[in-house]
């Protein structure tokens, strides 16, 4: 399925294998799987895990310092259950690739990037009617919003900056 | 009252360019009509029964002369000539064309307002007393906290995709004129045993199919701490809300459903991990929008004023007018006066373009420029000298707005209902209409004193019945529209949801059956004892025998 980042289409460089057995260096596996993919993990090869939106925090938390890719799967753009699961991930300071996988729209391209996901994994159809242009142009169709704590641009910020300088 | 600075102006502006742009990629098949659909939701624009409707926001119920002005234009422009108030203090326009709208959005920028999120799976327009700044109950103006709910909750990357729509209301004074307990988070605006001054967090509350009264799960949080604490419920709400059933999806179900108290250690929990000053407002910022709710340059006026003494003396109407209309002022030898938009015979809420020109002038030359729209539908003046009033009352009367009847039991909210909207299973507005005339007489409406009537006309109650002193909500039985009433329904921090007096009555019986629930009521009345009281004494037993009574009458 296309992959795309805040600059555009990505190759993708992991094997979704869900129980584990692919001998591929980079590996996505299911939840259930997770544990004993890590624990046999003798050669130090890339384990990523890909989650329901139902999965909690706490279930992760044993994990996280040796997941390199968590990728939370939407399964319909109207739940966004995945923002708020990548917003606990990296307030819990997970530094590995955030992954949405599932059918989001190019609109929710900004909030995704600014809940802390890297990359989007589209289904084809989505994609195909959802240039990538798209997503690129949506992601900076709003320059600044109000929020503190997401992304690196908000107007709290922008206003305080602006006091200091005496503007 | 607020004014946008180069960066709201900004974020309003490319807002309506992205709307541009959703509404021409869907037109190309970028986006399907199911993927479109959000994204004009939360651009205000709904599709109704028989046109769009787009819904402006008012935050806070907060107008300038300019604003209104400018809604008068695009009434007269893009719809019909007139435009709605609604329950939530926003205005409808039910006849605009979809390809007009992003041009009304940039009308809308040009005079800082917009449409975001009044409607859709997201944080609704924040609303406030009607009477911020003026009640001399009041702890704290609320407006400023609601404005910065409103900057915050404006196209949140988190929580514009939750399980259901979520609507804040935030109350300054003891009194609660906000209705904030029959809100997804009702804030009231509070001071501890120190001196400081926090917010009693209740969330829960809403109408709809499920009524429930909000529950309390803070006493006080510290005023820096809400934009954190709030962060914490959306995040409990988004990640445990209900998605499996549209209608068991809003936080009042979890509630619900898991308890107060867990819900609340839920959100103690996630907030305990947050980190509140990368989160919070600083306080400059803070103090940035608290000085836009300013007093206004309030003149020193003697308490007693001897014009407004003397028209009263001379003019029955007009006292009539003063004794039911107007709100005591906390400044000496002021006054707020409410606007009533519930003449007899017309649909509760709507105004005119005219209508809403003399009230920007008005308001522009005796009230600081400034109105208000109440949850109940009408507008307010705040800002008014005493000895002015004669003269606004005799503008009002010319423009046909000088109805005497705010809190009486003609001041009625009702739903646009069957008339307009698709979700309805019966009609409101003509119901509403038929009460009115029945009890258009002047003196008989002041003798029966303070009555609530809300009508929904269906189940998802936009017209609060369910907290209608008397509430009807009108359905669908086997055809036929019925009318349920309910009776001890309150919108205060008495809240109350009305109870079921018995089976659904036809339309035309509506009017008879509210006649004799008033009957009842001045039959057992103590002396001054406003209609809610002696039904909360007296019980629902003796109202009871009228619903039987026209159930069993000869056809």
């Amino acid at each position: 399925m296309p992959l795309l980042d805040r600059n555009g289409a990505k190759d993708n460089a992991w094997i979704v294998s869900e129980d584990g057995t692919s001998d591929a260096e980079k590996i996505i596996v299911s939840f259930a799987h997770v544990k004993e993919a890590l624990a046999g993990n003798g050669r130090g090869r890339r384990i990523g895990v890909i989650i329901a939106n139902t999965v909690k925090l706490a279930e992760l938390t044993p994990y996280l310092s040796e997941i390199d890719l968590i990728a939370i799967r939407f399964p319909a753009y109207g739940d966004g259950r995945g923002f708020s699961i990548a917003k606990q991930l990296r307030n819990a300071g997970y530094q590995g690739i955030l992954r949405a996988s599932g059918p989001l729209i190019a609109d929710q391209f900004a909030y995704a990037l600014a809940c802390g996901f890297d990359e989007i994994d589209l289904p084809d159809a989505q994609a195909a009617r959802q240039p990538f242009e798209q997503w690129i142009k949506a992601a900076s169709s709003i320059s600044q919003t109000y929020q503190r704590g997401f992304g690196t641009q908000n107007i709290l910020d922008a206003r305080r900056a602006a006091r200091a300088t005496g503007k | 009252m607020y004014r946008y600075d180069e960066f709201d102006a900004r974020f309003v502006r490319e807002r309506v360019a992205q709307f541009r742009d959703q509404v021409a990629r869907r037109l190309n098949g970028s986006l399907s009509e199911d993927e479109f659909r959000p994204l004009r939701l939360k651009n205000g624009v709904y599709l109704q029964l028989h046109a769009y409707m787009l819904r402006i926001a008012i935050p806070y119920g907060t107008l300038s002369s300019r604003q209104l002005r400018q809604l008068a234009l695009i009434g007269e422009k893009y719809d019909r000539g007139y435009g709605h108030f609604t329950t939530r203090t926003n205005m409808q326009f039910n006849w605009p064309r979809l390809r007009d709208v992003p041009d009304i959005l940039d009308l809308l920028a040009d005079v800082e307002m917009h449409c975001i999120q009044t409607s859709g799976n997201c944080i609704r327009n924040v609303t406030a007393d009607h009477f911020a700044g003026i009640a001399a109950d009041e702890i704290e103006d609320p407006r400023p906290t609601a404005e910065l709910i409103r900057q915050w909750s404006s196209l949140h990357p988190e929580f514009d995709y939750l399980p259901r729509k979520f609507k804040i209301a935030v109350t300054g004074s003891a009194q609660d004129r906000a209705v904030t307990k029959a809100h997804d988070i009702g804030l009231r605006i509070l001071r501890n045993a120190k001196g400081e001054i926090g917010y009693e967090v209740m969330v829960g509350g809403g109408l709809g199919r499920t009524p429930m009264i909000a529950k309390t799960i803070r006493h006080f949080l510290p005023k820096a701490d809400l934009l954190t604490y709030l962060e914490a419920i959306l995040r409990v709400y988004n990640l445990e809300g209900r998605r499996d059933n549209k209608y068991k999806a809003r936080v009042k179900i979890l509630v619900h459903e898991i308890g107060a108290e867990t819900f609340a250690s839920l959100v103690e929990e996630e907030f305990a991990k947050l980190d509140g000053p990368s989160i919070a407002a600083d306080p400059e910022e803070v103090a940035r929008i608290a000085a836009y709710f300013a007093p206004p340059p309030y003149e020193k006026l003697p308490a007693r004023a001897p014009k407004f003494e003397a028209a009263k003396a001379k003019n029955r109407g007009f006292a009539t007018w003063a004794s039911v209309n107007l709100f005591p002022h906390k400044v000496p030898g002021y006054a707020a006066a409410t606007i009533s938009l519930k003449k007899i015979g017309e649909a509760p809420g709507d105004v005119t373009s005219e209508q809403m020109r003399v009230l920007a002038d008005l308001a522009e030359k005796y009230s600081f420029d400034e109105l208000r729209i109440t949850h109940a539908q009408n507008v307010v003046l705040p800002y008014l000298k005493q000895d002015d009033l004669f003269d606004v009352w005799q503008a009002l009367v010319a423009a046909d707005l000088a109805s005497a009847n705010v809190g009486l039991i003609t001041d009625m909210i009702a739903c646009p209902g069957l008339d307009y909207c698709s979700l309805a299973t019966a009609r409101s507005i003509p119901i509403a209409q038929a009460v009115a005339e029945r009890f258009a007489d002047q003196q008989r409406q002041i003798d029966i004193g303070e009555l609530n009537i809300k009508i929904s006309g269906c189940i998802n109650a936009c017209g609060h019945h369910h907290v209608g002193h008397i509430g009807i909500l009108g359905l669908e039985k086997s055809g036929k529209e019925s009318y349920q009433i309910t009776l001890g329904g309150d919108a205060t921090l008495n809240a109350a949801i009305g109870e079921r007096l018995g089976p659904g009555l036809d339309a035309e019986d509506v009017p008879d059956a509210i006649e004799s629930i008033v009957a009842v009521y001045l039959k057992h009345r103590a002396p001054s004892e406003p209609f809610i009281e002696t039904v909360r004494r007296i019980g629902l037993e003796p109202f009871k025998a009228i619903v039987q009574e026209k159930l069993h009458a000869p056809a």
